[in-house]
């Protein structure tokens, strides 16, 4: 019998239905490749051993019983440690949250409970999402399973390095400007950003609400499918969710085709601080594309060259204002409160204390953008470079179905590396953060492996908002192609832990 | 509370500057929920207890708009006579306080729902002067502390505080004036009477019970002087939640003589926040506003724009009420009273406790007696509102109706009035348990009378003399030997009648 | 384009409620100084006549009926309260006031 934590998600729920596996047995297999592997890998900041047997005892009754299961129940799947989950502690990754414990589910984890899924535990990331390599994590970086002594990306390096580990199927991440794909990519993972509003952020911990959006994460285009559908809907308790009918995901990604569409390719996206074998690996792609049936078109999207920029003030901006309550009176750390000083005073220590470099020089970053001399200059020009990105993006839509491109411009770099050089680390989402100014979807989806170093590349796919089905149908497509031509799925190829 | 501030006359300070003031109220709005979580907003199973995590700002909460908030400030706004947007939105205040649980208020910035509005008031005298309105937008309130260890249970002191969320996040309607200007020495009358004013028109738009002494409307009274004649405008000082109809003029009328005490001894005025006292009417230096205070506004992202329709708009127009001003007018002829009795019934808060005696069966007359007489009295010792006292306009009218049927005289029905607000029941139950029926038993009445005449012959024979107006002091005797319960016109025409005498 | 000073992060650490070092106070004020520097290419569209987006979502007027919603019961809402008393969040001495 193949190894059951090699499985893909919807191989496991079908052998659950089928009675050739338990929930239990597959709940264990993966608690214990935890044990075995994740000291090394920290990909983990909690594991709910006896919440996730619980669970999983549960789906084996129900199915005892003959009650209908749903089409992931009894999954494995672990969350990104930003999402609420009642009685299970929520960190963010961050100092200041240590020990807190929700007293109220995220709209997601409420889904995925009803889903009948396992909630193995909560994954390690970038302190409050910000960053791309997990080192801004306060309890320690994550390592890359394809290289430990490299970064898994960020900020949802915990969610990326799980699946690659094998330590569960699928996990769950967020994406504010690249934190879903930019991991997947460089750990040969499959990582979707849906159409901002797709999926609930109520109990999603806020970085920057305008740009945050949950999203699956999987090994397969298949398996995230159909995570995304267990966790996209209108929610009446987020009041920027699109209230339509989630795009059909998973009958895209079980009819995968390119044939007859059109693909672009942004002239923007490639150039100086990209990779000679990132660019080698997304030009093989473009080329497997056309001989798959799609029209390749050239696409010059000239504001996107200011999107980082823009969103180095967008997001600092929201985020110096959602990270405001974290003052240590109603919850999580509380520094410095001796009986003599004020509560200014404790606020300021323990924030102080409780929030990582990163953390401050962003929420410093937004005050500064956001104070009165400044506002019009720096987040006013932002807004209005975010009305020039939606515009380049519709008008390459009016041409093409989907846009391709490079995840990230490199691969996984070594921890460390850019650990204190913040302009060097933002580089790393160049590619994926148009489509958060935008709001539309995209997916990361391995493409091969760097000859330079031996590392996965992905390849990103945008579509428009709402047609969230066109990156199943075409990263699919494209997932058959390249397993056929490699004989094996890329994560294979990792060294084993 | 022992403050010295030098302080010029009043006519003094009048004789050399001209006031220009700002008022920016809050209004409680009374929907069912809180503005942007299904909370409710009845407060009353104990501190935090009607709290959730977006109303506690916890980590990964959202808001969503409450309708019924929305449609009042939109109600608001129409019947301040101010264009309503065709698209705004909310946006963030930020700054710090332990109050407010996200560290910032989620309010309007330079999109308000409601804008370039008025209210036109009526002063005592009659004089109508119009309140121009900048603007009326939506925010959310916040939580209440309470600061433990300092002697007075004020901030200053307190070695800790504690705090109870239950009212954040109650959707608030703040309304600003733009600069009242030209008032004069009318400036704090204005004041009140824009406050009370505006108090009625929420009430008879029916989204809020705008208690003041509830704190359900709260007033800030921005004010500044100029000397006579000129015309940019000085640097005003902000008195923070003034909390009654007289205090807004008091502390209006403080502040005119403060500034022009500093402005006449050559200082300046420092742009301030104040406190009002009001125990002696005075105000006191809160924070001084610096420019280190920085809201960086910003549009809320986590809500969408409102666009209310003009259709929308339209039929809330349509189904406003009666404006309390044309209102009042139109019960002023209907009772036939004159505008200062009118004044003084709005100043009283009686008008609507009036009108619903009225309803209830009472004359006007009789309901506007007992309302601004015994009741208004009893109000002003217990230092309640009119409307908080327990007794109902069913009430006043059932004792109104007593006394027209002759079944209390005017001494009796106060002394019912008493028994139903100490709790004692029902006028009916009342009259009934202390036994205040009007004697009218002729017999028992006219054993007392002969015992009158009796025992005062000298006085009766003055009567039977022709000195008709001394039967006084026989009723008075009548009166005292039935404890009260006569009707004491009867009892006269008994002692005239028993000495032969006609009043004619 | 302007820089900015260790003075301007200290106030704005300030505005932000952070009691930074004096250390953290020159190394962020050098870094911020170079993010700003590059950022600040955004001004090159401030006079482009084109309306600012806030929000990716073209959404309006989303209301909720005046409904009440059960709310946390007080001992959920003070769980992870650092301290309490009297069913209340127990917070130092409040500063000032507004
Ligand atoms: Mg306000
Ligand atoms: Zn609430």
């Amino acid at each position: 019998m193949t190894d059951i934590i090699k499985l893909t998600a919807a191989e496991i729920a079908s052998k659950i239905a089928s009675g050739e596996l338990t929930a239990v047995e597959v709940t264990e297999a993966h608690l214990a490749r935890i044990g075995a592997v994740d000291e090394k890998v920290n990909a983990f900041l909690y594991v709910d051993r006896e919440g996730a047997l619980a669970q999983a005892r549960a789906v084996d009754e129900k199915r005892a019983k003959g009650e209908k299961l749903g089409p992931l129940a009894g999954v494995p799947v672990a969350l990104k440690d930003i999402f609420t989950t009642e009685g299970i502690p929520t960190t963010v990754g961050s100092k200041i949250l240590e020990g807190w414990i929700p007293p109220y589910d995220a709209t997601v984890t409420k889904k995925l409970k009803a889903a009948d899924v396992v909630i193995l535990g909560k994954t390690n990331m970038d302190e409050f999402a910000m960053g791309s390599s997990t080192e801004n994590s306060a309890y320690g970086p994550t390592g890359n399973p394809w290289d430990l002594t490299r970064i898994p990306g960020g900020s949802g390096g915990g969610s990326a390095a799980a699946l690659a580990a094998y330590e569960a199927p699928l996990t769950l991440g967020t994406d504010t400007g690249g934190s879903i794909r930019q991991p997947a990519a460089v750990t040969g993972t499959v990582g979707v950003k849906p159409t901002y509003g797709g999926v609930s952020r109520y109990g999603m911990v806020a970085f920057s609400s305008s740009l945050d959006q949950g999203g699956p994460c999987a090994r397969t285009v298949l398996d995230a499918a159909l995570l995304h559908e267990a966790i996209a809907g209108h929610d009446e308790l987020d009041s920027t969710s699109i209230d339509a009918p989630v795009p059909p995901v998973v009958e895209a990604a079980r009819n995968g085709s390119v044939q007859g569409m059109r693909v672009g390719v942004v002239k923007q996206f490639r150039g100086e601080g990209y990779q000679a074998g990132v660019v080698q690996r997304f030009d093989e792609s473009v080329e497997l594309l056309k001989s798959l049936g799609a029209e390749i078109v050239e696409l010059d999207c000239p504001t996107f060259d200011l999107a980082l920029s823009a969103y180095y003030l967008i997001a600092p901006s929201e985020c110096s204002s959602n990270l405001a309550r974290f003052d240590a009176m109603r919850y999580g750390l509380r520094v410095g409160d001796d009986g003599t000083k004020s509560a200014e005073d404790v606020t300021a220590l323990t924030r102080e204390a409780g929030f990582g470099d990163e953390v401050k020089r962003r929420i410093i970053l937004g005050t500064y953008a956001l104070s009165s001399g400044y506002y019009d200059a720096y987040y006013g020009s932002a807004q209005k470079v975010r009305t020039l990105i939606t515009r380049e993006f519709e008008a390459a839509f009016e041409q093409v179905d989907v846009i391709v491109s490079p995840t990230t411009p490199t691969t996984a770099f070594p921890i460390g590396e850019r650990a204190d050089d913040p302009m060097a680390m933002y580089l790393a989402d160049l590619c994926t953060i148009p489509t958060n100014l935008a709001g539309n979807s995209a997916m990361s989806l391995p493409c091969g492996l760097a000859p330079e170093d031996g590392l996965p590349v992905g390849l990103q796919i945008i579509a428009p908002a709402m047609k969230d089905d066109r990156l199943y149908k075409v990263g699919a497509a494209v997932e058959a192609a390249f397993v056929e031509k490699w004989g094996h799925p890329l994560l294979e190829e990792a060294p084993s832990l | 509370m022992t403050v010295t501030t030098d302080l010029v006359s009043y006519e003094d300070a009048l004789a050399t500057y001209d006031p220009v003031m700002g008022l920016e109220v809050h209004v409680e709005l009374g929907t069912k929920t809180k503005m942007f979580c299904g909370c409710s907003t009845t407060l009353k199973q104990g501190a935090n207890s009607q709290t959730c995590p977006t109303c506690l700002g916890l980590p990964g909460a959202l808001p969503v708009v409450n309708e019924i908030g929305v449609e009042s400030a939109i109600k608001i706004g129409l019947a301040l006579h101010c264009e309503i947007a065709e698209w705004c939105r909310f946006a963030r205040k930020n700054y710090f306080y332990p109050d407010m649980p996200k560290n910032f208020q989620t309010s309007q910035y330079d999109e308000p729902i409601a804008f370039n509005g008025y209210l036109d008031v009526q002063l005592e005298d009659g004089e109508v002067f119009r309140v121009e309105i900048e603007r009326a937008h939506m925010e959310e309130d916040t939580g209440k502390s309470t600061h433990v260890g300092g002697a007075t249970g004020r901030i200053h002191g307190a070695s800790h505080s504690l705090l109870d969320y239950n009212r954040a996040g109650i959707p608030l309607i703040e309304i600003v004036t733009k600069p009242i200007e030209g008032a004069g020495e009318r400036a704090p009358e204005v004041a009140k009477a824009y406050v009370a004013e505006l108090r009625e028109l929420i009430k008879a738009l029916d989204v809020s019970e705008a208690r003041m002494d509830k704190g359900q409307m709260r007033c800030d009274v921005n004010l500044s002087l100029r000397p006579k004649g000129q015309k940019e405008f000085g640097t005003r000082s902000e008195t923070k939640n003034v909390n009654s109809l007289r205090s807004v003029e008091r502390a209006a009328r403080f502040e005119i003589q403060r500034h022009a005490a500093v402005l006449n001894s050559g200082g300046t005025i420092i742009q301030e926040t104040r406190h009002f006292h009001e125990e002696d009417g005075s105000t006191t230096s809160g924070r001084i506003k610096d420019n280190a205070e920085d809201y960086r506004y910003f549009p809320e992202p986590d809500l969408v724009p409102v666009a209310p329709s003009r259709e929308w708009v339209e039929e809330l127009r349509a189904g406003l009420p009666e404006l309390p001003r044309v209102r009042r007018n139109r019960l002023r002829e209907e009772w036939g009273i004159s505008e200062h009795d009118m004044q003084s019934i709005l100043n009283a808060d009686a008008i609507g406790p009036i009108v619903a005696t009225v309803n209830a069966g009472a004359d006007a007359a009789s309901a506007r007696k007992w309302w601004m007489g015994e009741l208004a009295r009893h109000a002003n010792e217990q230092g309640v509102e009119l409307g908080a006292l327990p007794i109902t306009p069913e009430h006043v009218a059932r004792v109104a109706e007593l006394v027209a049927k002759g079944d209390l005289n005017d001494k009796l029905a106060r002394q019912v009035i008493e028994g139903v607000l100490k709790g004692e029941g029902t006028p009916d139950e009342v009259v009934e348990k202390r036994g205040l029926k009007v004697v009218s038993d002729e017999g028992a009445l006219t054993a007392a009378v002969d015992e009158a005449i009796a025992g005062n012959a000298a006085i009766a024979d003055k009567i039977r003399g022709g000195k008709v107006a001394a039967v006084g002091a026989l009723v008075g005797a009548v009166m005292k030997a039935t404890r009260g319960q006569a009707d004491a016109a009867r009892v006269k025409e008994l002692i005239l009648e028993k000495l032969g005498v006609s009043e004619g | 384009m302007p820089g900015i000073t260790r003075e301007e992060v200290a106030h704005l650490a300030r505005l932000a409620r952070l009691e930074l070092k004096a250390e953290e106070l020159d190394h962020f004020a050098g870094q911020l100084d170079d993010i700003i520097g590059a950022v600040a290419r955004v001004s090159e569209v401030a006079d482009q006549d084109v309306p600012p987006t806030s929000h990716p979502l073209p959404l309006t007027n989303v209301m909720r009926a005046d409904e009440v919603r059960p709310s946390l019961t007080p001992e959920q809402a003070l769980s992870g309260a650092p301290a309490q008393e009297q069913q209340r969040f127990k917070v130092p001495q409040i500063l000032g006031e507004d």
